[in-house]
C-alpha cells in the first residue's frame, strides 16, 4: 500500500471532518489576530501617553504602565499551551467546576498572547515614526490620543502590517494547541482522525497541506492590503478633466458664492 | 499696534547642563512681523519652541493676551490660536495635502467637514497650491511642502503664526517661493515671529528685527536701525559675514 492510497482512505473516510475544523482555526485566528491587534495598539497609545504633570495621574500611569509591561512579560514568555490549560483550568478550578466555552476560551487565549507580541510590535511601529509629525500634529493643538487616531496609528499601521501579518501566520499554526482543551480545529479533526483510522502519516499530511494553503492564502491576502494601503503611486491635478471629483468642487465653490 | 499678543518674560532654557537661553524679554503686539536673526546655536529655535511649549521652559513666563500659557491656560486650545511652520515642514505623512489642512479645523476646532474643507481650499489657494490638493506630502517638491505647511497653519485661523526656519531646508528658486507667500501674509497684516537666516526678508519684510546672540537678544530695532547703522560689535561682525556673501 502506497502513501497516496493510504492518503485516498484517510481523506475519504474523514475528509469532511477535517474540513469541518478549518473554520474554527480560521475563525480563531483571524479574531485572535484582530483582538490582539487592538489590545497591542491600545497599550502602545497608553504607553506613549507624555508624562502628566500632576501627580495623581502621573501615578495612575506609572502603575497601568507596569500592568501592561508585566502583560507582556508574562505572556511572552510562557507558551500558549500551557497557558490555555491554566485559563481554562483555572476558571474551572474557581467556578466548581463549570468550564467555559470552548471558542470563545480559544480566542480568549489566542487574543491574550497575541496581544503580549503585538504590543512590542506597535511600541517599535511607534519609535520608528519621524518626531515631526508628533511635532506638526502637537503645533495645531492636536492631544495626544487626537494625534494617535488621526497621525501616528495610521502610519504605524502601514509599518506594523508585516510583522502582524506574520503574527496571523503564527497564530493559524499555534490554534493547534488548543486542542490541549478540546478545542475542535483542524488539528484535533487531524489527530482524530490519525487514531480512528491507524494511518497517522496520511493524516497528518493531510493537515499538514491544510494548514500550508492556509497560511499561504493569508499572506497573499496581506500582501495585496499592504499595497492597498501603500496608495497609488501617481495623484490626479486638481482640476484636470481626470478629476471626477473637481467638478463637484466647483459646483459647492459656485453656490457658497452666491 | 498697542495691544500685546505674546509677552516673554525672563525665558530661560537650559538642556542638563548646557544653558540655552539665558534670560530672553520681548513682546509681539497684533500685526507685527519680527525677524530673529543670529548664528546658529545662538538659542533662536529652541524660543520659538518655547513659545509653543514644544520645549518646556527652565524659567520665566510666557504670557498670552496676559494669561501664562503654562499655568492658565489649556496647552492645546493655545496650541490651536499660536500657529508654526517648522523648517522640515512635518506635513502629516499619511494624508494627502486636503486632509493636512483639514484634519486640526475637524478634529481640534469641530468644524464639520464641508467647512473646513472649504477653509483648506480657501487657503490652499493663496498659497497657489490648488492642483496639488490630492497629492500626498512625499510626491511634492520641499517649496510645495511648506506652502501647503503653511495653509495647513492659517486653516486654523491663528492669531500668531511662528515660523523656525521656513527656507533652510530648501533650494535658492524654492526659497522664492516660500518667502513670497511669507511676505503676502505679513503684508496681510498677519502677527508673525519668524527666526530665519533670509536677511533680505528679514531687511524688507519684518516690522522688527531682534538678533540673538549666545542665549540673550544681543539688539533689537527697525530694520533700518539694525541692518543700517547696528550698535553692538556682535550685530556688526554677524551682518558683515553675511552681507559679503
Amino acid at each position: 500500500m502506497s502513501i497516496f492510497s493510504d492518503i485516498a482512505i484517510v481523506w475519504s473516510k474523514y475528509g469532511t471532518q477535517i474540513l469541518s475544523g478549518i473554520g474554527n482555526t480560521v475563525l480563531i485566528s483571524i479574531a485572535g489576530t484582530l483582538i490582539g491587534l487592538l489590545i497591542g495598539l491600545f497599550n502602545g497609545v497608553i504607553r506613549t501617553v507624555p508624562t502628566p504633570k500632576n501627580p495623581v495621574s502621573r501615578a495612575f500611569l506609572t502603575v497601568v504602565n507596569w500592568i501592561i509591561n508585566a502583560y507582556v512579560e508574562v505572556f511572552r514568555g510562557t507558551p500558549m499551551m500551557v497557558q490555555a490549560m491554566i485559563i481554562y483550568w483555572g476558571y474551572a478550578y474557581m467556578n466548581g467546576g463549570s468550564t467555559l466555552p470552548l471558542i470563545p476560551s480559544g480566542i480568549a487565549i489566542v487574543s491574550i498572547n497575541t496581544g503580549a507580541y503585538i504590543t512590542e510590535i506597535v511600541r517599535g511601529g511607534i519609535i520608528s515614526i519621524d518626531r515631526g509629525q508628533f511635532e506638526g500634529a502637537m503645533s495645531i493643538g492636536m492631544s495626544h490620543f487626537k494625534t494617535m487616531i488621526h497621525i501616528i496609528i495610521p502610519q504605524v499601521m502601514r509599518n506594523i502590517l508585516p510583522s502582524v501579518s506574520n503574527e496571523f501566520v503564527v497564530n493559524i499554526k499555534d490554534t493547534s494547541v488548543l486542542n490541549v482543551i478540546g478545542v475542535t480545529e483542524l488539528y484535533f479533526y487531524a489527530a482524530s482522525a490519525a487514531k480512528n483510522s491507524y494511518k497517522l502519516f496520511a493524516s497528518y499530511l493531510i493537515a499538514c497541506a491544510i494548514y500550508f494553503c492556509l497560511t499561504f492564502t493569508v499572506t497573499r491576502v496581506l500582501r495585496l492590503i499592504e499595497k492597498k494601503i501603500e496608495g497609488k503611486a501617481n495623484y490626479t491635478v486638481f482640476g484636470s478633466q481626470s478629476d471626477s471629483v473637481s467638478e463637484i468642487h466647483i459646483n459647492e465653490e459656485e453656490t457658497a458664492n452666491v | 499696534m498697542s495691544e500685546n499678543i505674546i509677552e516673554i518674560k525672563h525665558l530661560k532654557k537650559d538642556f542638563g547642563n548646557n544653558t540655552v537661553l539665558k534670560d530672553i524679554n520681548f513682546s509681539i503686539s497684533k500685526g507685527e512681523t519680527i525677524s530673529v536673526i543670529g548664528s546658529s546655536g545662538s538659542g533662536k529655535s529652541t524660543m520659538l519652541r518655547c513659545v509653543n511649549l514644544l520645549e518646556t521652559p527652565t524659567g520665566g513666563e510666557i504670557l498670552f493676551h496676559g494669561q501664562n500659557i503654562q499655568t492658565e491656560l489649556d496647552i492645546s486650545k493655545y496650541r490651536a490660536k499660536v500657529g508654526m511652520v517648522f523648517q522640515s515642514f512635518n506635513l502629516f505623512d499619511n494624508l494627502n495635502a486636503l486632509g493636512n489642512c483639514m484634519i486640526g479645523q475637524t478634529s481640534v476646532l469641530g468644524r464639520d467637514k464641508k467647512t473646513a474643507e472649504k477653509k483648506a481650499m480657501e487657503y490652499l489657494e493663496k498659497v497657489g497650491m490648488t492642483p496639488y490638493i490630492n497629492a500626498k506630502p512625499r510626491q511634492l517638491s520641499g517649496g510645495q511642502k511648506q506652502r501647503v505647511a503653511i495653509a495647513r497653519t492659517l486653516a486654523m485661523d491663528p492669531e500668531v503664526i511662528l515660523f523656525d526656519e521656513p527656507t533652510s531646508a530648501l533650494d535658492p528658486e524654492m526659497v522664492g517661493e516660500v518667502l513670497s507667500v511669507m511676505k503676502r501674509l505679513s503684508e496681510s497684516g498677519m502677527t508673525m515671529i519668524v527666526v530665519t537666516h533670509e536677511m533680505a526678508f528679514a531687511r524688507d519684510v519684518s516690522d522688527r528685527v531682534i538678533f540673538m546672540s549666545d542665549g540673550l537678544i544681543c539688539e533689537q530695532g527697525t530694520p533700518e536701525e539694525v541692518f543700517g547703522s547696528p550698535k553692538r560689535e556682535e550685530t556688526k561682525s554677524f551682518l558683515s559675514r553675511f552681507l559679503n556673501q
